[in-house]
C-alpha cells in the first residue's frame, strides 16, 4: 500500500515537473539560423527564465515537424508558397537574414579581389567553363593572374536552404540553368563533388586546388576563405558583408508576398548582395495552447528588438525595423487561439 | 523435480523467443522498407534500379548510380583487401617470430575497432591530399596508358572519388578479413603442415596446398564478412566518394553509394517521392546484401559437395 502511495506521489511529481518544463518553447528546422537562435535563447533564458529547445534538423524536417504539430514553431530557409501555408493553416514570417558567398581555392588571389558575374558562375556550375584561365573569367578580371588550372565545382550533397538560395539566384541570371537544372533545396547537379553541410563544402574547397563552392557567409568568414566579389542587378561589383545583405533586404517588397515569402536574390540597388536570403519561422494559425504560442512570439519580438548586436556578432543581419513592424501587424491578425481571439495584442 | 522441469521449459521458451524475435525484426524491417518504398515502386516500377536519373526538381528518381557506386567501391575494397589480409594472416600464423605475433595481432584487431567516422575524416584530410599528390598522378602515368583499363585511371586528381572510397573501405575491411583468416589458419593441425614441410614443400606450397584448402570455408566466410561491411559502410564513404549522382568511366570521378546517398539526403528530402525513393534504395541494399550472403552460402555448399566427391 505504502509503495502504491509512493508511486502515485512520484507520478504527481513527474506531472509537476512537466508543468514547469512546459514554459520552455520548442522549435525545429533549418540549420542555418541555429547558431543565432541558440545564442538568442541563451540570453533570453537568463532574462525571462523561458528556454528554447531548438533542434537543427534541416528545413525539410522543420516543415514536417510543424505540420505534425510536434514543435511550437518550425524553421525553414525556403519560404513556403501561399497555397501551402493556406492548406496547412500556417503563418510564416522571416526571423533573420544572411547571405550565400561563392568561395574559391586559388593561389595568389586575395579574398574579394576576384570578380564574378552570375552568368559566368552559372556556366561554371553547368560545366561549360572548365579552366580558371577561360576567356570569360579572364575578361572580368584584368590584372588578376589566373592559373591554367581545372575548376572543381563543389556543392552541397544534402538538401539545404543554402542550395535553394544559390540555385534560385542561378535560375534568375541564367536561362540555361533554369531550363536544365532549375532550383530547389536539392537539384540534379550537372557537375562537381558534393560536401555535406556548409562545413563539408568549406573543407572540400579548402582541400581541392582550383575548387569553387558556395557557403553561408559566416562559414566563409570563420574559415578565412577566398570569397568572390559578385556583380549585382544594378551592375555593380559588391562584397558580401552585413551592409550589402541589409541593402538587399531593404529593397524587398515584403508586404506584396503572402507570408513574407520574399526571396532576396538578385534584388535591385547599387549595394545589394545578389545571393541574400531570409530564414523563416512557421507557426500554426490556430494556437491550441495560446499561452505557449504567445511565448514563442514574445521570444521573437524580444529578439527582433534586442538581438541585433548578437546577430551582427555572428555575421547575421537583423531584420530592418520597418519589416519588424509589418511582422507585428501580421501576428495581430494572423495568430488566433482556439476560440478565435488574437494571441498577440 | 517438477520445478526443474518447469525451469527447463521456461528456459527453452525464452531462448526460442529470443531466436524468433530476430526473425520477426527482420520481417518487420523488410515490411516497413517495402511500405515506405511503395510510392516509388508504384511510380517508377521495376525500372527503378536501372534508371540513372536522380532529379529532385522534377521528382524523377532511379537507383542505378547508387547501386553502381556501392558495388564498384566494394569490389575495389575486396580486390585490395583480400591479398593484403591473406598476407597478414600467413605472416602471423606461419612466418612471424613469436614475440611479434601478439602485438601485431592486437594491432590488426584494434584497426577493426576504429569508428568509421574516424576513417572518413582521416580519409578526407590525410589520405586524400597524399593520394591526389602522389598516387593518382603515378597511376595515371602507368596504368592510365594500358588499353581498356586506362580510362579507369584518368580524370580529376583531387583525391576524392570512387577509387579513394574503395581504398578507404579496403583499409576498413582488412582487419575483419585478416583476423578471421588468421583464426582459421591457426586451427590447421600441425601434423598436416609438418608432413608437407617434411616432404620438402616450401612455405608458399604449404599455405597454398595445405592450409588454404583446409580452411576454405572459413576464409570465404571472412571475405563475406568484409564484403558485408563494405556494402553498408556509410560515414567513411560519404566523406571521400564525392557525393555526385553520376556514373563515369573514370574511378577518379566522384560517385555515390546507396549508403552515402541515404546519409546525405534523407534528412532534407523534400517531396514524398524523394523519401520513398531513398527508402527504395535502402530496400535494394537489403536485397544486394541478402543476395551476396545467399551466393556465399551456395558457394560453400558447392565446395562441400565437391569435397565429398573427391574422397
Amino acid at each position: 500500500m505504502q509503495g502504491f502511495v509512493r508511486a502515485c506521489s512520484f507520478v504527481v511529481a513527474l506531472g509537476g515537473a512537466a508543468v514547469v518544463q512546459a514554459a520552455d518553447i520548442t522549435g525545429a528546422g533549418a540549420t542555418f539560423p541555429y547558431p543565432i537562435y541558440s545564442k538568442w535563447a541563451e540570453i533570453y533564458k537568463a532574462k525571462t527564465n523561458v528556454g528554447l529547445n531548438y533542434q537543427s534538423i534541416g528545413s525539410g524536417g522543420g516543415i514536417k515537424q510543424i505540420k505534425a504539430k510536434t514543435v511550437d514553431f518550425g524553421a525553414s530557409d525556403m519560404p513556403l508558397k501561399a497555397e501551402e501555408l493556406e492548406k496547412d493553416g500556417l503563418v510564416q514570417f522571416p526571423a533573420v537574414i544572411g547571405g550565400v558567398v561563392p568561395v574559391v581555392n586559388l593561389d595568389g588571389v586575395a579574398p574579394g579581389a576576384m570578380k564574378m558575374t552570375g552568368a559566368v558562375l552559372a556556366d561554371i556550375y553547368l560545366g561549360k567553363i572548365k579552366k580558371w584561365n577561360d576567356p570569360a573569367i579572364v575578361a572580368l578580371n584584368t590584372g588578376v593572374k589566373l592559373p591554367d588550372e581545372n575548376i572543381t565545382v563543389v556543392r552541397r550533397a544534402d538538401g539545404s536552404g543554402t542550395t535553394f538560395l544559390f540555385t534560385n539566384y542561378l535560375s534568375k541570371v541564367s536561362v540555361e540553368w533554369k531550363d536544365k537544372v532549375g532550383m530547389g533545396t536539392a537539384v540534379q547537379w550537372p557537375e562537381g563533388v558534393g560536401g555535406k553541410g556548409n562545413e563539408g563544402v568549406a573543407s572540400y574547397v579548402q582541400r581541392i586546388k582550383g575548387g569553387i563552392g558556395y557557403v553561408e557567409y559566416a562559414y566563409a568568414k570563420k574559415n578565412k576563405m577566398i570569397h568572390l566579389s559578385l556583380k549585382n542587378k544594378a551592375g555593380e561589383y559588391v562584397q558580401p558583408d552585413d551592409l550589402t545583405f541589409q541593402a538587399a533586404a531593404a529593397y524587398a517588397e515584403w508586404s506584396k508576398v503572402p507570408g513574407f515569402g520574399e526571396i532576396l536574390t538578385e534584388q535591385p540597388g547599387k549595394t545589394s548582395w545578389p545571393i541574400t536570403g531570409a530564414s523563416f519561422v512557421l507557426m500554426h494559425k490556430v494556437q491550441a495552447d495560446a499561452a505557449k504560442g504567445g511565448e514563442v512570439l514574445k521570444f521573437f519580438d524580444w529578439a527582433f528588438k534586442n538581438g541585433q548586436k548578437t546577430a551582427e556578432d555572428l555575421d547575421y543581419v537583423a531584420l530592418p525595423a520597418a519589416l519588424v513592424k509589418q511582422i507585428d501587424v501580421a501576428w495581430r491578425s494572423g495568430l488566433k487561439d482556439a476560440s478565435g481571439h488574437p494571441i498577440w495584442k | 523435480m517438477r520445478a526443474q522441469r518447469f525451469q527447463d521449459a521456461l528456459f527453452h521458451q525464452t531462448t526460442r523467443f529470443f531466436a524468433f524475435s530476430v526473425l520477426a525484426i527482420l520481417a518487420a524491417i523488410l515490411g516497413s522498407l517495402l511500405y515506405g518504398a511503395w510510392p516509388a515502386i508504384k511510380e517508377f516500377g521495376f525500372g527503378f534500379p536501372f534508371s540513372a536519373e536522380w532529379n529532385p526538381v522534377t521528382d524523377k528518381f532511379g537507383g542505378l548510380i547508387s547501386v553502381y557506386g556501392t558495388l564498384s567501391t566494394s569490389v575495389i575494397a575486396l580486390v585490395v583487401a583480400i591479398p593484403v589480409s591473406f598476407g597478414i594472416a600467413v605472416f602471423l600464423t606461419e612466418l612471424c617470430p613469436p614475440v611479434l605475433r601478439s602485438p601485431l595481432g592486437v594491432a590488426v584487431e584494434l584497426l577493426a575497432a576504429v569508428p568509421s567516422i574516424i576513417y572518413g575524416m582521416w580519409g578526407l584530410f590525410v589520405f586524400a591530399p597524399l593520394f591526389a599528390d602522389y598516387v593518382q598522378p603515378a597511376l595515371s602515368a602507368t596504368l592510365g596508358n594500358v588499353p581498356f583499363v586506362g580510362a579507369l585511371f584518368q580524370g580529376p586528381k583531387n583525391g576524392i572519388g570512387v577509387l579513394s572510397a574503395g581504398l578507404i573501405l579496403a583499409v576498413m575491411v582488412i582487419p575483419f578479413i585478416a583476423s578471421v583468416m588468421r583464426d582459421v589458419f591457426e586451427v590447421v593441425p600441425g601434423i598436416l603442415k609438418e608432413s608437407a614441410y617434411g616432404l620438402g614443400a616450401t612455405t608458399w606450397e604449404v599455405v597454398w596446398n595445405v592450409v588454404l584448402p583446409y580452411t576454405r570455408v572459413g576464409v570465404i566466410g571472412g571475405v563475406m564478412l568484409g564484403l558485408g561491411r563494405a556494402l553498408g559502410e556509410t560515414m567513411a564513404v560519404t566523406f571521400v566518394i564525392g557525393n555526385a549522382h553520376r556514373i563515369s568511366p573514370s574511378l577518379y570521378e566522384a560517385g555515390n553509394s546507396i549508403a552515402s546517398t541515404l546519409a546525405n539526403e534523407f534528412a532534407e528530402a523534400a517531396s514524398d517521392l524523394h523519401v520513398a525513393s531513398l527508402i527504395a534504395l535502402g530496400l535494394i541494399l537489403f536485397f544486394v546484401t541478402f543476395v551476396v550472403l545467399a551466393l556465399s552460402k551456395l558457394l560453400l555448399m558447392r565446395l562441400g559437395r565437391m569435397e565429398g566427391e573427391k574422397t
